[in-house]
């Protein structure tokens, strides 16, 4: 018995090296764990249809895509790199890109608060509550970005911030070049 | 010519490091000394050699060698001179090369220091550390050689990350190597042991001030990191349970384990395979923290250079290493004998727990580490861990660990009373219960109500542990006198890093708990109340040169009550090569209070977004770690380790 638990710590650490050497040829194969942003990109964008945050809007869906060049932003008001991002939000809709704000997780009155303070850039403002369309989009966390092209598809993707550099250096000259 | 000398003296090493793994390891197992003796020639030589090689490369970064590969992609000739030679272990080549320098030295200690050892387990010791070094020798030449040249040499470098190009370079990775590799040393011991298949307290008493050095080291590493990104991210956060941040912690917690369950088998020669069996997992988590932070196979905010080919190569060193003490042991194990029995409830039995405690919390820390990696490997998609998992898991572990760590010291040896000790620590019970009931009454949650509970407890415990000792105002003055200054270094140290730990987790529920902060757009001239503070943007200074930097400053007035107390300078920096930008966060603290400022980016109507933050208390968390580490350095200079220690004789004798 004895015998038994001192085989113990080797069989377990073995069959740790097992699951090491197969993530490493998984890499080798070209996936790798930092893979998950990139998994959407040239995807269409998952199917929602979700509510507006202020009475009497529109609903926001996936097929009010076609045609225009989107960005999607989630966030929240309890999120403080949203907070931080927020003020530079205009930059993205002065350059002719349509600015679509996704609510994640909050409480509507709080997001209405937040937005009344802080400035609201959105076209439209829509609530995703129980974070459903935010799991099919593959969100990491708030805030996230999203450019989708007039088709549809998501081309580009920013996890965390917009910073004005992104804005200007990325998101901007991938817009005109998508709305051409 | 200097990175020729270098990788020349790389290569010596590395048929030095050969010599030192199988000679004197032959030599124990034929009982010949001059074999064995060849253990603390190779070391020295080992240990010049790689100093040599270190040496060269410091050079070729001091006069900015750019026909070096190396030094052309990770130094500028515009960089301070500071920033010069921290970037050597700024990268994954020279951060290597600064692994196995450090473990040159211990092995040079080890040989110093390892006189009176035992002569066959000192032989087999120092050819374990030697097969360590080769290992990484091996590894070094073939696939991270910092001595590589470049052909033309470019008129300048890349350039560093800069967000290391801040004073907590010099000090962060060093420690935490003195740290991982520091328990190389302890894992040299162990399988030396397993080899001769005996395990004793001289056994003991050898190998803890090693494992007391690497987890001193290793604790100010991670309590210097913390506190490196607090003041540098940006976010006023300390902890991010990050991989990295997970690789540093495992081994501390099993170190600590260790350095607990090492007492319980020198003083009473009990926990002898667990001990053994702790030892090899602390190295092996040092071990496994390389291989996570340089193959890739995790995601994480510390971002190395992540090879896969170098992967590979690590992971069968972890595998090598592991994978053979671990195999040892289960061969050896079962002979090892249990030495004598205890009760439940006394010292061995609080110290049994605390190593239960500690593996449980180390073990749940790795597995949402590699939670992430499990299902992905498995197909079960891909999901990151974050820190409501490791909270929710760590918090409960340790709070046993903390709630015995005041009683553990009042039980006695082999059968302690619980009633005896409670008894001795009314009054910590008393000022425990007094202050959770305070601050359940200042509203803030039961948990920081009780987080404070037990950092009194702690605190209060561990003062009383010192009084009932002393007997201080029981016996008369000279009598306590006498008595405090009797007692070892080594219950100093106990106390020191007990009422650390208190401090710290006093620190870390005090800045939740308390913690207020402002995120806002403000214009010159805007005030913002926080922590009864008025803060004010007086003005930004743009365009301020540093030496390979161009900053954004802010100047914030802070005033209480309309008086002006101080300025903060939080800067934005933009850096000339490679152009990135770092924020520079200002703190300043006046008890109980602690600001935080940062500068972010101006917005087009001229305003700045600016993150303000009071976070009380947070300084206790690095104070308390600091007094950890200290107590672990008291320790360590107990009489019992010190070399010429009277009890030296007579263990030398017994064995030779």
């Amino acid at each position: 018995m004895k015998k038994v638990f001192a085989m113990l710590p080797v069989a377990v650490f073995a069959v740790l090296v097992g699951f090491f050497i197969y993530r490493l040829v998984l890499i080798d194969h070209g996936d790798t764990p930092n893979l998950i942003p990139s998994v959407m990109i040239g995807r269409s964008a998952p199917a929602f249809d979700l509510p507006p945050l202020f009475d009497g809007q529109p609903h926001f869906a996936a097929k009010d895509l076609q045609g225009k060049v989107t960005l999607i932003n989630f966030f929240a008001s309890w999120c403080e790199a949203c907070r931080a991002e927020h003020g530079f939000l205009g930059e993205v809709k002065q350059a002719g890109i349509r600015l679509i704000g996704i609510d994640y997780k909050d409480d509507p009155k709080d997001a209405k608060a937040w937005l009344a303070r802080m400035g609201d850039p959105y076209d439209e403002v829509v609530t995703d509550a129980d974070g459903r369309t935010a799991i099919n989009f593959g969100l990491y966390g708030v805030p996230e970005s999203y450019l989708i092209d007039k088709k549809g598809v998501i081309r580009f993707k920013q996890t965390g911030e917009l910073t004005p550099d992104v804005i200007r250096s990325q998101v901007v000259p991938l817009a005109r070049e998508l709305s051409r | 010519m200097i990175p020729e000398l270098g990788h020349f003296a790389l290569i010596l090493a590395l048929f030095v490091a050969l010599v030192q793994a199988v000679v004197p390891m032959i030599g124990a197992s034929r009982g010949d000394r001059a074999w064995m003796g060849v253990a603390s020639s190779a070391a020295a030589a080992q240990f010049a050699l790689v100093t040599l090689a270190f040496g060269c490369l410091v050079w070729c970064y001091v006069v900015s060698d750019f026909s070096v590969l190396n030094v052309a992609q990770n130094s500028h000739t515009d960089k301070p001179l500071l920033y010069k030679i921290t970037g050597v272990w700024g990268n994954h080549e020279g951060s290597m090369l600064l692994w196995v320098f450090i473990l040159s030295v211990y092995g040079m200690a080890a040989a110093l220091f390892g006189r009176n050892l035992p002569p066959t387990l000192r032989a087999r010791a120092l050819a374990v550390q030697g097969l360590v070094a080769f290992g990484f020798l091996v590894f070094i030449l073939l696939t991270s050689n910092p001595f590589l040249r470049l052909d033309p040499a470019p008129p300048n470098g890349m350039g560093m990350n800069p967000l290391l190009q801040d004073p907590g370079l010099a000090f962060h990775p060093p420690f935490l190597y003195l740290g991982y590799v520091g328990f190389s040393m302890a894992y040299s011991f162990a399988v030396a042991a397993l080899i001769e298949g005996r395990v004793d307290a001289v056994w003991a008493r050898w190998v803890r001030p090693w494992v007391l050095a690497a987890w001193c080291f290793l604790t100010v590493g991670i309590v210097g990191g913390s506190w490196w990104a607090y003041y540098t991210l940006g976010w006023g956060g300390w902890w991010y349970w990050d991989p990295v941040e997970n690789a540093s912690l495992m081994p501390w917690l099993a170190g600590t384990a260790l350095l607990h369950s090492l007492i319980v088998v020198e003083r009473r020669d009990a926990l002898k395979a667990w001990t053994i069996l702790l030892t090899i997992v602390t190295f092996s988590l040092s071990l496994l923290g390389t291989f996570l932070v340089r193959s890739g196979v995790l995601t994480s905010v510390h971002s190395f250079a992540a090879d896969p080919s170098r992967g590979v190569f690590i992971l069968a060193l972890l595998a090598g290493f592991t994978g053979l003490s671990l195999t040892l042991f289960s061969i050896r194990a079962p002979s090892l004998k249990g030495g004598s029995l205890f009760a439940p409830v006394s010292r061995e039995g609080g110290l049994l727990l605390n190593n239960i405690f500690l593996s449980a919390a180390m073990g749940a820390v790795l597995l949402g580490t590699l939670y992430p990696l499990f299902m992905d490997v498995l197909e079960l998609g891909k999901i990151s861990v974050g820190p409501p998992y490791f909270d929710m898991v760590f918090i409960p572990f340790m709070t046993p660990v903390i709630l015995a760590m005041a009683l553990g010291p009042m039980l006695a040896w082999k059968r302690g009373s619980l009633k005896t000790a409670f008894a001795r620590l009314r009054i910590s019970l008393a000022l425990a219960a007094a202050a959770i009931a305070v601050f359940a009454a200042f509203h803030v949650s039961w948990g920081v109500a009780a987080s404070m509970g037990m950092a009194v407890w702690l605190f209060a415990g561990t003062m009383e542990t010192l009084a009932e000792r002393t007997g201080f105002l029981r016996a008369p003055w000279r009598e306590t006198k006498r008595r405090a200054l009797g007692l070892p270094r080594s219950f100093y140290g106990m106390i020191a890093s007990h009422a650390g730990i208190a401090i710290l987790i006093a620190g870390i529920a005090g800045s939740t708990a308390w913690q207020s902060e402002r995120i806002q757009i403000m214009h010159i001239g805007d005030s913002v109340a926080l922590g009864g503070y008025e803060i004010k943007l007086a003005k930004v200074e743009d365009g301020i040169k540093g030496p390979n930097y161009t900053a954004m400053r802010g100047i914030f007035d802070v005033s209480r009550n309309g008086v002006q107390d101080i300025a903060l300078h939080p800067e934005k920096r933009t850096y000339d090569a490679p152009p990135r930008t770092t924020t520079k966060a200002a703190t300043w603290g006046d008890f109980p209070h602690n600001l935080y400022a940062v500068l972010g980016d101006p917005d087009p109507k001229g305003g700045y977004v600016t993150r303000l933050y009071d976070k009380p208390l947070v300084t206790w968390i690095f104070f308390g770690g600091g007094l950890i580490a200290l107590g672990g350095g008291l320790a360590l200079l107990d009489r019992r380790y010190r070399v010429g220690a009277p009890t030296r004789s007579k263990y030398a004798g017994r064995d030779g």
